[in-house]
């Protein structure tokens, strides 16, 4: 990070560089990748460049320049890499999702598909950016953004919405569209936690008793969080959606701990977890068959076919990978959406699923980044929050398909097929966008005072 | 909040490392046991379509891919199916393969390691790569002959240059064609899979190599030579009572022929098949010389053919009564096709054994020469002498005794023939295991099902005349 130091009027001032310029090369850059992917399936298959590459380079290097543009314009101070390592991931998986289209005849046109949702995506990016301007103003109704997040997720309970789809029940149709709500819940839920508990977070800290070397909170305060759990269990048990409820509850668990600093919170929650993990191993069918198919899903080709033929993938693929176009993604069942990575390793090599990964960790470095930087707790709460729900979907997804845990329902952000996620992701970034801004935006230049680190700095000496 | 803020980075920097070395884990120990399951469509179907080397006999391909198009660009094809099966093998998507496709599938596949660097040019400039191709020993005439002259019946053909120890022909009966297991409509190799399968005449298996059966009265063979190795010659004479009582039991060994008297020598015994004389034999030689004498045939021990093949057994740890009826291939003991036709190649060839053998080389699609199969000697299971007065002997029995079938107008030969007796309920073997001097050939005939009466001329009778039109074919 290249930061100068000025003098300012009260105190030092740290001013970043904009560094927009940066951006839009890094952007066009991390772009070419997915469509020299696109371009490379297509020439793999059928020896001939595709008959729509400018409309397609116009369209898709066009998004690119209009996001920069939007950030450029509003968030001139905003982190400069975030962007760009988006437009990577959702090139790579929208070109694999072409890949994918190419296999059964006729082609499908999934990718079309995902490029409007990509579109509309960076739509809403660029209503977040223009309307939010600042996060803060998220703070105001903790517990009706609570209330509505919580209903998104239970809302495919409902009998005659619901859809149930591959066991799970976490989709709802409506007027001809199905959706899945915990996607946006996701949003308003990190939202919510942030508010609430950056408003609450001393009584959580503070109050309550130790037992057995553990400071537990009073009940009232253990209230909303009992209910974040028992919203989890219910989505576990339910909805059979291991991945929304360890999505939830982990989400819930860092926001807490980060706003109490008490590792009591995270010991606790784990105890929890564990013990509804357990429960659910015992009373449903879904999770032992998931433990099962993990474990050894050998034992079953059939029942463990998505899960074997995933491993096969990567096998096939070797460490470079069979190359675009040239690999047999099509036998893994789902590999557009949830198994997406298994393509990934499949066509590109177990070090290109290595590099994705690495371009996952770097956006999630930098909202952390953003989150240390930022001078006000909810915005740093939230930064936090919303980065943790990445690297959290992101680690049980891929490590599901690679077996290093059970196979649980989440997609891989920004790459999975499926418009829900692709636009609420897209928000998540608008969002970390503007904390980023904020973050880095000098001090001296903003009117409003910076009240709220003073009070962190406060909070961190009476704690101790 | 910044202390739990970089501790909860931390944890997830930790989370993305767990990715990174599990995938390490699947690259560098997962990745060989996951290609080599069986159920991985994807190395089946890659290796289902390679362009593989062709199976040649001289410059004639009996095994071939030829390009199809679509998700399997190339497709195995046997021009002659039903005549050269037995030695092919079949290649299919679901049930493997067998044969020379299954011994020499990393050759012509192309990936074996003496193929790495033609493999690298392919790679580099781009061309797709090719199998190298396997040039047998085989002998077209000999193989179809025989194909012909065991027809219907189940049995087995091995025909081998004794000199040279090449496979001139190598067939089991019934054949099938292999065509049927290579096809890329799935549904319709199953079905031809259960039927080959469910057939009662056991098309699939290969009778002349991957089988052992009781040798009957070519066994006799082994106990002459392990007789003439301890020092009797053609004359020595035996005791050839009508019947023999079993030491240590209360049943006896009896004759089907004539032995020409009580007490007859050594020739007159194998030239009659004289079973009470071998018996005898074997309880005067004893059961350790007899299974020094068999292991130097090659029985126990590892087939050297360059085909899958069974391991002949002779056994071990036998009591009186059950070495003499061993002496006359009776009892536990049991041989292929093939390793009855390298007892008389042995002692058609002076004693030497040559490594049997059915590719002489493989060579890659630029005609490189990756491997070639020399002729070699294998051992030496008898003297020059013994190995002579044997010959003799075997002439004498085709000329004057059981092996008169096998006779060929102006062509010396020699042979033994052989009844085997299995269950009651089962109809015996017929065997008939002979040489002829021009051309250099030592051939096995071997019929399962030999549907007539119990008596050692059966082998005579059946197998006999498929032995004398494989030779005829070669001269």
């Amino acid at each position: 990070m290249s930061a100068a130091v000025q003098p300012a009027v009260s105190a030092e001032v740290i001013v970043f560089r904009q560094r927009r310029n940066v951006e839009l090369v890094l952007i066009a850059f991390a772009q070419l990748f997915g469509f020299v992917g696109w371009v490379l399936t297509h020439l793999n298959l059928y020896d001939v460049l595709p008959e729509n590459l400018t409309t397609v380079a116009a369209i898709w290097f066009g998004l690119g320049l209009a996001a920069h543009l939007v950030v450029r314009f509003r968030l001139p101070y905003a982190d400069p890499v975030i962007l760009p390592s988006v437009f990577l991931l959702n090139g790579l998986g929208l070109a694999m999702i072409y890949r994918i289209d190419q296999i059964p005849e006729p082609p499908r046109t999934d990718a079309s598909t995902q490029l409007l949702w990509t579109a509309l995506g960076l739509g809403l990016f660029s209503a977040v950016v223009i309307v939010l301007r600042d996060h803060r103003r998220l703070q105001r109704y903790p517990y009706l953004l609570f209330i509505g997040g919580l209903t998104l997720l239970l809302l495919p309970l409902i009998p005659g919405l619901g859809v149930t789809s591959g066991g799970a029940q976490i989709w709802i149709r409506l007027f001809g569209f199905s959706f899945q709500p915990a996607e946006v819940a996701k949003i308003l839920l990190a939202v919510a936690f942030a508010a609430y508990l950056y408003e609450h977070r001393e009584v959580l800290a503070l109050a309550g008793r130790r037992v057995l070397g553990i400071e537990l909170p009073r009940a009232r305060d253990l209230g909303p969080i009992l209910v974040m759990w028992l919203a989890s269990l219910a989505v576990m048990v339910f909805q059979n959606d291991l991945g929304t409820s360890l999505l939830f509850f982990g989400l819930f668990t860092v926001m807490i701990y980060i706003a109490t600093e008490r590792p009591a919170w995270p010991i606790l929650a784990s105890i929890l977890f564990v013990g509804a993990a357990l429960a659910a191993n015992a009373f449903t069918n879904h999770v032992p068959r998931r433990v099962n198919a993990w474990l050894d899903p050998f034992s079953n080709y059939d029942a463990n076919l998505q899960i074997i033929s995933a491993q096969f993938g990567y096998a096939w693929g070797g460490l470079f990978g069979r190359g675009w176009g040239l690999g047999r993604p099509g036998l893994t069942p789902l590999a557009k959406s949830d198994m997406i990575a298994a393509a990934v390793g499949e066509e590109l090599g177990i070090l290109g699923l290595m590099a994705v990964i690495l371009v996952y960790a770097l956006l999630v470095a930098r909202g952390f980044k953003t989150a240390l930087i930022s001078p006000d707790g909810f915005g740093k709460l939230l930064a936090a929050g919303l980065s943790f729900s990445f690297a959290l979907q992101v680690f049980s997804i891929i490590g599901g398909v690679t077996r290093l845990l059970p196979l649980t329902g989440l997609t891989t952000p920004f790459m999975s097929q499926g418009g829900s996620s692709l636009i609420a992701n897209w928000m998540i970034i608008g969002i970390l966008l503007v904390i980023s801004h904020r973050a880095r935006v000098p001090q001296a230049a903003t009117a409003a005072p910076q009240s709220p680190q003073q009070i962190d700095d406060l909070t961190v000496v009476i704690a101790r | 909040m910044n202390g739990p803020i970089r501790k909860v980075t931390v944890f997830v920097s930790l989370l993305m490392a767990a990715l990174l070395l599990n995938l390490t884990w699947i690259a560098v120990v997962r990745a060989d046991s996951l290609n080599e399951d069986t159920s991985n469509r994807r190395v089946r179907d890659a290796e289902f379509s390679r362009n593989r080397g062709a199976i040649l006999v001289g410059n004639q391909p009996i095994a071939q891919s030829v390009p199809r198009g679509g998700r399997f660009p190339y497709i195995r094809s046997y021009p002659q199916p039903e005549i050269w099966s037995s030695v092919t093998g079949w290649y299919s998507y679901d049930y493997a393969r067998s044969g020379l496709e299954h011994t020499y599938n990393q050759e012509l596949a192309g990936t074996s390691s003496g193929q790495s660097v033609g493999r690298a040019v392919d790679l580099l400039t781009g061309r797709r790569s090719r199998g190298a191709n396997i040039s047998t020993t085989l002998n077209p005439a000999a193989q179809a002959a025989a194909v012909r002259a065991l027809g219907d019946q189940r049995g087995a053909v091995v025909a081998m240059n004794y000199e040279t120890g090449e496979i001139l022909a190598l067939v089991s009966t019934p054949t099938y064609d292999p065509n049927r297991l290579a096809t890329v409509d799935l549904t319709a190799e199953r079905e031809a899979w259960v039927e080959l399968l469910d057939r009662p005449d056991e098309p699939l298996k290969n009778r002349a190599v991957r089988e052992i059966y009781p040798p009957g009265s070519t066994f006799k063979l082994v106990t002459a030579a392990a007789a003439l190795e301890d020092g009797m010659v053609p004359s020595t004479e035996v005791d050839s009572p009508d019947s023999l009582p079993l030491p240590n039991s209360n049943r006896s060994m009896g004759n089907s022929t004539n032995c020409g008297g009580t007490r007859v020598s050594l020739e007159q015994a194998l030239k009659t098949s004289c079973n009470t004389a071998f018996g005898n034999l074997g309880l005067q030689l004893g059961a350790d010389k007899l299974l020094e004498q068999a292991e130097k045939f090659g029985f126990n021990q590892e087939p050297t053919i360059d085909m899958t093949a069974a391991e002949s057994v002779f056994p071990t740890e036998l009591d009186e009564a059950q070495t003499a009826l061993t002496a006359i291939g009776q009892f536990d003991v049991a041989a292929s096709p093939l390793q009855i036709v390298q007892v008389a190649a042995a002692i058609a060839n002076d004693g030497v054994l040559m490594r049997p053998h059915v590719v002489s080389s493989v060579t890659n699609s630029d005609l490189t020469v990756l491997s070639s199969n020399p002729s070699e000697r294998l051992s030496a299971p008898l003297s020059p002498s013994s190995a002579e007065h044997l010959q003799q002997m075997m002439i004498a029995t085709v000329e004057d005794g059981t092996g008169r079938p096998a006779q060929i107008d102006g062509a010396v030969v020699g042979g033994k023939t052989g009844t085997a007796q299995t269950a009651p309920d089962r109809p015996p073997y017929a065997w008939f295991v002979g040489f002829a001097e021009e051309p250099k050939v030592a051939v096995v005939a071997f019929v399962e099902d030999a549907d007539v009466e119990r008596n050692d001329i059966s082998g005579g009778r059946l197998a006999a005349p498929i032995f004398k039109a494989v030779v005829e074919a070669l001269r």
